[in-house]
């Protein structure tokens, strides 16, 4: 469960001081399928960028399973991301000289996996994402969508309750694109809470809460279980 | 984290830029190479110098005119306002108790002939003492006979090479040797010896002290070697060999007694002062190639940003970003290290087989200094990308293609 209450970022650019996000009050429940939309520089980066604790909010509240950390220390974020949350990113940022099986076993090297496990971990995440036959590959033998899926095994292979994808499939073609929504929604039928930055509209009326932000702030929100509409799964 | 993973993490990095890694720990041999090689060669000077003196004989003082004003081995001498005779060194071996031998020397160069084959040689005036205190070996011949100091025959003994370059083949004993205008009988001939304190015993020749000081026009000796009979009793001969010749000398103390220890000491002190010179050089390149480490870390870094920031998404602690910056930089210094140690072993070996009397070795020390520094290198050059790496932006970082 994520609460945000009156989280607000600002920077610092040059004399100016912009308000990326102002005044974000937000309830994301566990399994969720939350999209965020907006045009660029509408925050919704910057959102995700709080929700994945790789940013601290200016202002505000935000509380992960009832757990404040808004102001925690870097290193006490390090381990909520290492033990809680996945990120997939539009450039995928596999390590280029790992193998498809090392780049999704880099998160269990740094938080102390014994390599027994690692391996049997390795191979259950590929499996998943439809790779095993890729795993000795490396990220420069792999399609666009091959290597998203590698980035997929990579952030469930630690077993988080939250996946962060920023654009996914900003740079697939729409057949791979499709396969990386398949495979998203698939871990969120599973229980994943999944929340997906997208400029899409395609790809983001696909989940059940929806929310628009422009300047910074929500301009809308629907949620389809909270408004008990059924959810259609429209095809693209 | 384990640190076998650490390891590995580190080594796959490093491979990810291997001309990158190869060369900054080219750097890392080259710097700890030369340190070992320029420490083998000041090490050797030092042990050579040492093996030299013993050569010279054991319990040895060494009398020479004039007074030291400074410590040190370039001797400062005052004018010695009185000569050292030869009745002062009769009077040391008949007044110091201790004294089993004594051998004065003259020195000085002449020209010699034989026939007319002629070259310049070095001449030593001195006593048939000098054999058993120099461990002088004969080849042929006999040496300098005993007698009465003041009285010297007209004979001489000659070094191996002036023995093949003035007489070439021929037998030389019983022949005549022309030194300046005077006339010598040859009785002997050194075994061949080499280098001994700067002097080529081969290419010496050696004729009474008497004849020496004559050829010369010397009043003076130019040392008085002593032979002590026992190491306990040096301090207190040289003590009694003091007082001696200034009462000999009117109450001057004119002279300077060197014990073959402290002339052993001083050589050995100021070879390791230039060994540690030597070793303070070299380790100049060392910090260049520290420098080329932390190049290369930083260049890095910068390159792997994403990489830095995608591990800090993951979940990666700023204090492992550290360790694991660290851990390449010391693997870069380390290897870096081994190479060097070895090429510098391997270097030292050669020279030896090429020069066997000089003993370049490397000091004792060198092996755990080697690796322990090229860590220290590694590490201490490889903190700042490190921090630079761990305090990386994450979103800053990912947000670039």
């Amino acid at each position: 469960m994520i609460e945000l209450s009156g989280i607000s970022r600002d920077f610092q650019v040059g004399e100016e001081t912009v308000h990326a996000l102002a005044d974000i009050d937000l309830t994301v429940p566990d399994g969720d399928y939350l999209s965020l939309m907006g045009p660029s520089g509408s925050g919704k980066s910057s959102l995700l960028n709080i929700l994945g604790c790789l940013d601290r909010p200016t202002r505000g509240s935000y509380r992960l399973d009832g757990r404040e950390v808004a102001r925690l220390p870097e290193e006490e974020l390090s381990r909520i991301r290492r033990q809680h949350i996945g990120f997939v990113f539009q450039f995928y940022h596999l390590v280029p000289r790992l193998t498809a099986a090392g780049n999704v076993e880099l998160p269990m090297i740094f938080a102390g996996v014994e390599r027994g496990e690692r391996i049997e971990r390795v191979d259950r995440a590929l499996r998943e994402v439809g790779l095993s036959a890729r795993a000795r590959h490396r990220s420069e033998q792999l399609s666009g969508g091959e290597r998203q899926r590698v980035a997929i095994a990579r952030a469930i292979v630690m077993g988080p309750r939250v996946l962060l994808a920023d654009e996914p499939t900003g740079n697939l073609d729409i057949s791979a694109g499709r396969e990386i929504v398949r495979l998203l929604e698939e871990r969120n039928a599973r229980g994943l809470t999944v929340i997906v930055v997208t400029h899409d509209p395609d790809i983001g009326s696909r989940a059940r809460h929806r929310i628009r932000l422009a300047d910074g702030k929500i301009v809308s929100e629907e949620n389809a279980v909270a408004d008990g509409a059924a959810v259609g799964l429209r095809s693209r | 984290m384990s640190f076998r993973d650490l390891v590995g993490f580190a080594i796959g990095a490093l491979r990810g830029h291997r001309l990158r890694s190869g060369l900054s720990l080219l750097g890392v041999a080259i710097g700890v190479a030369s340190v070992i090689l320029l420490t083998s060669v000041g090490e050797g000077a030092r042990l050579y110098v040492t093996g030299e003196f013993a050569t010279l004989g054991s319990n040895l003082l060494i009398v020479f005119p004039g007074k030291t004003e400074t410590t040190g081995i370039s001797p400062f001498l005052t004018e010695a306002p009185h000569a050292l005779t030869l009745e002062d060194a009769e009077a040391i071996l008949h007044h110091v108790r201790s004294a089993r031998r004594v051998a004065p020397i003259v020195f000085g160069v002449a020209a010699a002939r034989v026939g007319d084959r002629r070259r310049d040689v070095g001449v030593i005036g001195t006593t048939s003492e000098f054999l058993g205190v120099r461990q002088i070996r004969l080849r042929s011949g006999r040496y300098l006979p005993a007698g009465e100091l003041a009285r010297g025959q007209r004979v001489c003994v000659i070094g191996s090479k002036v023995q093949s370059e003035l007489f070439g083949a021929r037998n030389p004993l019983g022949e005549i040797l022309h030194l300046g205008e005077e006339r010598f009988r040859v009785i002997g001939v050194t075994a061949p010896r080499g280098l001994s304190i700067g002097q080529d015993l081969d290419e010496i020749v050696h004729v009474p002290v008497s004849r020496g000081m004559k050829l010369f026009n010397k009043i003076s000796l130019f040392r008085i070697l002593v032979e002590i009979s026992s190491h306990q009793e040096i301090p207190a001969a040289r003590r009694n060999a003091l007082e001696l010749l200034k009462e000999r000398h009117e109450g001057f103390e004119d002279v300077t007694i060197w014990t073959q220890d402290s002339v052993l000491a001083t050589f050995s002190r100021v070879l390791s002062l230039l060994t540690a010179a030597l070793g303070g050089i070299a380790a100049i390149s060392l910090t260049v190639a520290g420098v080329g480490i932390m190049n290369v870390m930083l260049v890095s870094v910068s390159e792997r940003r994403r990489e830095i920031g995608l591990l800090k998404a993951i979940g990666v602690m700023p204090r492992q970003v550290v360790s694991a910056f660290l851990v390449e930089a010391a693997l870069l210094s380390t290897a870096g290290g081994a190479l060097g140690l070895a090429a510098a072993l391997g270097a030292t070996r050669l020279m030896r087989t090429m020069y066997p009397s000089f003993p370049a070795r490397p000091p004792f020390w060198v092996l755990p200094a080697a690796l322990s520094v090229s860590i220290g290198v590694g590490l201490l050059f490889g903190a700042l990308p490190a921090r630079r790496a761990s305090r990386l932006d994450p979103v800053a970082a990912l947000a670039r293609r």
